[in-house]
């Protein structure tokens, strides 16, 4: 076993082993835990559903930005803004894709509610953001044209 | 392991906008390999972002952001020379974090 490997498991052990001892809260080390179901929903309304948003309203205080047609849709670039105060958490959902989910971000105070990334699109489909502002869930959507899909199918 | 990120930390007035290109294939599990086979998914799940210690954005990701992913977002509260930390982990539980102070 080669020297990073025998430290890394040396690290997440003592890591596991405090954690399991309640000396370290695994929010203090690591990332929230990846959300597995959410991600792997395979349906925009299942996705939404898992999310806890399904009670959203249509907000033009969402944008979503990106190009009308993508030339290449393994790497569609989008932006998502909200001007809803308190906006604590930001969702990019792809609605035709395989399983939806692209990207959430979780907003903590004094963190803008602007975030950009790019995404892969496997073909045309409305592009949404769903946002969580003051408790209620808000929506925007907009279309994108993918003339080449990015999915790799 | 992977290669570094690239991370710049711009202050504008009261607002620092940072960006990130991360290196990481992002496979999605649905491609094939010449034999055939699907190449198994590897991609980046969990991001956090910090300004010195304080966690300024905490994102997650799955298969459909594209390969080497990237990442633009702004905060306040951030001062010249504070410290960007990111740091990433894969589904195979691999992870990287990466520093810039911002400008």
């Amino acid at each position: 076993m080669n020297q990073n490997r025998r430290d890394m498991l040396r690290i997440t052990s003592v890591l596991g082993l405090a954690i399991t001892a309640g000396l370290l809260k695994p929010t203090d080390v690591f990332a929230a835990e990846w959300q597995g179901k959410v991600f792997e929903a395979k349906s925009l309304e299942d996705a939404i559903k898992a999310l806890g948003g399904d009670k959203f309203a249509v907000s033009k205080d969402v944008t979503v930005s990106g190009p009308d047609i993508a030339e290449n849709g393994a790497v569609v670039p989008v932006s998502v803004s909200s001007a809803a105060p308190n906006t604590e958490f930001i969702a990019i959902l792809v609605e035709k894709n395989p399983t939806p989910l692209s990207a959430s971000f979780n907003i903590p105070a004094g963190t803008e509610a602007s975030v950009s990334t790019r995404v892969k699109m496997g073909g045309t489909s409305n592009v949404h953001a769903l946002v969580k502002a003051d408790g209620k869930w808000l929506i925007a959507s907009k279309e994108i044209k993918v003339t080449l899909g990015g999915c790799g199918g | 392991m992977a290669n570094p990120m690239r991370i710049r930390a711009n202050l504008t007035g009261e607002v620092v906008e940072v960006k990130v290109l991360m290196r990481h294939d992002m496979e999605t599990g649905q491609r094939k390999d010449a034999s055939g086979k699907a190449i198994p998914p590897h991609f980046i799940q969990t991001l956090v972002a910090k300004c010195n210690d304080k966690v300024v954005l905490d994102a997650q990701m799955g298969t459909s952001v594209s390969k080497d992913p990237f990442l633009s977002f702004k905060f306040k509260g951030g001062a010249k020379g504070d410290k960007i930390t990111i740091t990433w982990t894969d589904n195979k539980g691999d992870t990287r974090t990466d520093e810039a102070a911002i400008a």
